[in-house]
């Protein structure tokens, strides 16, 4: 199809390089430079979608972040996205748009009997319609509202794209590059700031590309692109174009969204999709230029109508008519500068101004032009249904309610201009309070919360001259305070045409009888009788308002709808806007992919993983692997077509028989070194330390100052000021930040250091009754009788010519050891030991029966310390101290902690030794008792006990102490188990704790 | 996100910080004689004001010092940052 649309010259596009593309399955062409709003524009393509509540027709109404009809789903490189705004994305080879919300097309589409069944639809119609009956709610009602929320289709298929983050700091940002952006960042820039200045749209110059204008006797859009190679070619400025800078946060951090790669017809490998910037900035510069306002009239959402300064964006940039027989509709002088481009471009317009004849600079151009204009004239009514055919037009009477004569005229497009709205969004998140002001019917900034300054249209200024002296002057003085340097800019002198006063003017009245639809927030299709009925029914906060109508809370935030609401809230109540207040702007102000705020965090990139030196060995032989915080850890090493409880039988069995190792490099460590450190042990663990002699280890508790035990593990004296204390896995960062606490900030008179040394050293367990003889064969020099390295004892030894440090500690509760080795070594000392210790059978175990192993003897860990248990309740008093004080013992003494029924951890077998019994499980006197069934305690930790063969849990039960004997019933609702069981002591072998001594 | 001084590394990213709580409490002394109530106190209760408050952070992706923030509750504003000792 030809471009009928397209001017024969003029725009900023390349013609020499046509571009293919499509639209509802049909092929079409546009140019280089176009979005994907002007290329269908040239085609004459105005139908592009249907409104959201009512279905009812819509086409194009604005340029840009305006825009809030062109919703479209988008596919570019296989890649489909929906609500992608058109008149922002720019037009690449192959790119395939269709229309959202509607079927089986935007030509026909039933959803629009909604239209006509409108007055079910009125404000709150959500809440009103779908209260009841509740039933309704999942077959009829969800449904319904699913399918007719419409709006576009996320893809099921995984992203490919690639997304990225970047931090960056500067001296000013400057968001937006029309007269105040270049001027200021260009003031700053000269004074040696360092200046990042973004701009959204792909062409730097904002309204000097469509403002007819002279600066030093440049064109607007000659002086912006002159500014712009000059400030590029400097070192201390970064300029970026379709970069949004959507969020202002706290203490100047600004979000961007830099869009990198959709506009590349060939993107190169490695260069994202989009960008995400989080920019620190010392002063923030909003330059974010203004909004023209639409007016308000019968049917104003029809295709062919926009808003003006839109309409001579499509000219002059794009070389686009969005139509040959326009009704200019305006309340300023704006208008006029469409109207000229038009009759420039050999099209005849008609003027329609809400105010009376006058004398303006515009207006005798217009008049030269022998550009028709009907003064204090309104439109009244749009007709044509898919696309503006005519409308009815009227003479205002003196107070401009009502109309003096009506005529209906021909014409295909209806641009309206109803003066402009600062855009204060960047404003206001920045915390700033809005004031009115009256001369321009909008809110403009106040006082600034942080170092923030608007300058030019966002400003409420208007005039080029006066933007660029603010701004000039802004951006020196800012960058002079952080620069300390004055380097002066001559500001140029500018020629621009004067402007009249504008027209308070903002809503066609309707003619009597008539009630056409009025909207006044396209995107939510919101009209102006929605607004009127949410004040009928006695709502008055303008907060309220919006949520019931859900006036400016589409994508577009509101912004051709915001002010119109406010002035039509004003006008019912009886008051002026500053009264009503406003909303609150919240970012982002433009939509942001997920993509792009997920970044490269994704996957296994979400967060590090953390590997043993031992990894590969691990996983050579079969690891299954479990996360344990961040770390990998193995699980079980299966073998054959074992699956998880019979590789961890086979494991655990095997320690109790032979010999296992386990990797326990993930453990937390911690160095402690210094004149104080036993003090300050003793203060931290439950139990004393004061005595501990080098070359010993000793198992320890500590608490929170609540009396709940925060962590247990052993510490060891390597010489007389130096402790290794470990923690468990989880608790090891918590535990670090606990002891900084307490020796920067409670205790700074104790002389110790505390640091981390879990990734400096590697660690293997090696359990069982033939550990004792591996352990000999690996340190041949080393006296490892029970007499020389007993129980809790501390030797280092060479291990083949490296050192090492041997613990004997245990967690199974069988004759174990534990060796250490710089990471460095860890594999090293993996393989010999499985090396060696294959005459013993060893064999590697994993988490699965370390949990086994350990359960079975009631040795506590993470699901007893579960941050609801003080040491009686998991069986640790005896390791709490009488005679010193420590953390948290005073909350010891409180009463509830030392009632006698106090809950207790205990052991629990099935009655039947078959059933396992599942984690979490409820212990209750009678499984049949009326709900709720009074529970007594709950089962923290489930095992298959390879040493009596037969399941066995750990649990915490009320009265404990006294329950050893007792039947009671584990209930599981979410595993639908009710197991009866016997409960018993906690240590279900070995309960002397001979094994580890011998 | 805020932007923290640390009094031993400068001005850093909120991200490399972790909250600490109330920085105007005291521990009570090892060994002292203390009531239910006053201990009650010092472990659970906390003023939560509105304004000007003195917290705890910790340098936790940094330099691992635990120092004191003068902060505004409710703009987010920082008066000062200091060593726990002074
Ligand atoms: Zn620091």
């Amino acid at each position: 199809m030809s471009q009928n649309f397209r001017l024969n010259t003029g725009g900023l596009i390349n013609r020499d390089k046509p571009i293919e593309f499509k639209f509802n399955g049909k092929k079409y062409i546009g140019y280089e430079g176009d979005t994907l709003a002007s290329a269908l524009l040239a085609n004459g393509i105005h139908l592009i979608g249907r409104s959201f509540k009512y279905h009812r027709p819509r086409g194009f109404f604005g340029a840009g972040v305006d825009e809030p009809n062109a919703k479209m789903q988008v596919e570019i490189n296989g890649c489909s996205e929906p609500n992608i705004n058109a008149t922002e994305i720019e037009l690449v080879n192959g790119l395939s748009a269709s229309s959202q919300n509607c079927w089986p097309s935007v030509n026909f589409d039933i959803g629009a009997i909604n239209n006509f069944l409108n007055r079910f639809f009125p404000a709150g119609f959500y809440y009103k319609t779908f209260m009841w009956p509740k039933s309704f709610w999942y077959r009829v009602y969800e449904p319904f509202i699913r399918k007719a929320a419409g709006l576009g289709i996320a893809s099921l298929e995984k992203d490919k794209e690639r997304y990225e983050h970047k931090y960056e700091f500067c001296d000013l940002l400057v968001t937006g590059s029309g007269p105040a952006g270049l001027a200021s960042a260009y003031a700053a820039a000269k004074n040696g700031a360092k200046v990042i200045l973004a701009e959204d749209k792909p062409r730097y110059g904002g309204t000097l590309l469509t403002d007819d204008v002279t600066i030093d006797n440049l064109s607007g859009k000659d002086w912006s692109e002159k500014i712009i190679s000059e400030l590029k070619e400097m070192p201390n400025v970064i300029v970026k174009n379709r970069s949004q800078v959507f969020g202002y946060y706290d203490h100047n951090m600004m979000v961007m969204f830099e869009r990198t790669g959709d506009h590349l017809e060939k993107k190169p490998k490695y260069t994202p999709r989009q960008r995400l910037w989080y920019i620190r900035a010392k002063e923030v510069l909003l330059s974010t230029g203004s909004i023209e306002r639409p007016i308000v009239f019968g049917n104003n959402d029809t295709p062919g109508v926009f808003l003006s300064a839109a309409a001579k964006e499509y000219m002059k940039v794009y070389g686009v008519l969005i139509g040959k027989k326009p009704i200019i509709f305006t309340n300023n002088d704006s208008g006029y500068e469409t109207a000229i481009e038009f009759k420039k471009n050999g099209v005849n317009p008609i003027v329609l101004d809400t105010r009376e004849d006058q004398n303006s600079e515009l207006i005798n151009e217009a008049k030269d032009l022998d550009i028709k204009i009907k003064f204090s004239y309104a439109v009244i009514v749009a007709h044509g249904y898919k696309k503006v055919k005519s409308a009815t037009i009227g003479k205002l009477n003196k107070e401009k309610i009502d109309f003096e004569n009506t005529e209906q005229i021909d014409c295909d497009s209806i641009c309206v201009s109803g003066f402009w709205t600062p855009t204060v969004h960047l404003a206001s998140q920045s915390g700033n309070k809005l004031k009115f002001n009256d001369s321009i019917d909008a809110f403009v900034p106040d006082k600034s919360k942080q170092n923030e300054h608007s300058l030019g249209a966002a400003n409420g200024t208007f005039t080029l001259q006066d933007t660029l002296k603010n701004s000039f002057n802004t951006g020196l003085e800012v960058s002079k305070s952080i620069t300390k340097k004055e380097e002066k800019i001559q500001i140029p002198n500018t020629n621009e045409r004067k402007y009249s006063a504008h027209d308070k003017f903002w809503c066609s009245p309707l003619p009597k009888g008539k009630n056409y639809k009025r909207f006044v927030d396209f995107q939510n299709d919101v009209a102006v009788s929605d607004i009127e009925v949410a004040l009928r029914e006695g709502y008055r906060s303008i907060e309220h308002v919006k949520r019931y109508t859900t006036l400016g809370m589409a994508t577009d935030q509101g912004r051709t709808s915001n002010l119109n609401g406010l002035q039509l809230v004003a006008n019912v109540e009886k008051k002026i806007v500053p009264q009503v207040g406003h909303t609150t702007f919240r970012p982002p102000f433009t939509p942001v992919t997920i993509g792009t705020i997920v970044g490269r965090e994704i996957g296994k990139e979400y967060m590090p993983t953390r590997k043993t030196p031992m990894h590969h060995w691990h996983e050579k032989n079969n690891a299954v692997w479990v996360d344990a915080g961040a770390w990998k850890r193995p699980r079980y090493y299966k073998r054959g077509n074992e699956n998880l409880f019979e590789a961890s039988k086979r494991e655990a069995k095997n320690v109790r028989d032979h010999v296992g190792v386990c990797d326990v490099t993930t453990l937390g460590k911690i160095d402690i070194k210094g004149p104080d450190a036993a003090e300050f042990l003793n203060r931290v663990y439950t139990n004393a330390w004061l005595k501990l002699p080098v070359g010993k280890a000793r198992y320890g508790v500590m608490l929170r100052e609540d009396g709940i035990v925060m962590d247990d593990g052993t510490t060891t004296r390597i010489s007389e000021n130096h402790y290794h204390m470990t923690t468990t896995t989880a608790q090891a960062a918590n535990v670090l930040s606990h002891l900084e606490y307490y020796l920067q900030i409670v205790w700074p008179e104790l002389n110790v250091n505390v640091v981390s040394t879990t990734e400096q050293w590697a660690g293997a367990a090696i359990a069982g009754p033939k550990s004792r003889d591996l352990l000999a064969k690996l340190f041949p020099k080393i006296d490892v009788s029970n007499e020389a390295l007993p129980f809790m004892g501390y030797v280092e030894g060479d291990l083949f010519g490296v050192k090492a440090r041997i613990f004997r500690i245990s967690f199974s509760g069988e004759l174990a050891y534990e060796i250490n080795v710089e990471s460095d070594f860890g594999l090293f000392m993996w393989e010999k030991i499985i090396d060696i210790g294959e005459e013993f059978n060893i064999q590697p175990y994993g988490t699965e029966a370390l949990s086994t192993l350990r359960i079975e003897m009631g040795h506590v860990a993470g699901p007893e310390l579960d941050g609801r248990t003080i040491p009686y309740d998991v069986s640790l008093e005896g390791l709490v101290s009488k005679k010193k004080d420590f953390i948290g013992k005073r909350s010891l003494a409180k009463e509830a902690f030392n009632k006698a029924d106090r809950q207790k951890i205990v052991g629990l077998v099935p009655l039947d030794r078959k059933s396992s019994i599942p984690e979490g499980s409820h212990l209750v006197e009678n499984k049949n008792a009326k709900l709720p069934n009074p529970k007594l305690g709950h089962v923290s930790s489930s095992c298959w006990s390879v040493e009596n063969n037969n399941p066995f849990s750990l649990a915490i039960l009320k009265d404990g102490k006294n329950m050893i004997g007792k039947k009671l019933f584990a209930v599981s609702p979410l595993k639908n188990t009710s197991i009866e069981v016997e409960v018993m002591s906690s240590h279900y072998v070995d309960h002397e704790g001979k094994r580890v001594r011998s | 996100m805020l932007n923290i001084k640390c009094p031993y590394c400068g001005d850093r990213s909120q991200k490399e910080f972790a909250y600490g709580g109330d920085g105007t409490i005291t521990r009570p002394k090892l060994n002292q004689e203390i009531s239910d109530e006053e201990w009650d106190n010092f472990v659970y209760l906390r003023k939560s004001p509105r304004g000007k408050h003195i917290e705890l952070w910790h340098h936790i992706a940094g330099c691992r010092q635990w120092f004191k923030v003068e902060r505004d509750t409710t703009t987010h504003e920082i008066f000062r940052t200091f060593k726990p000792e002074e």
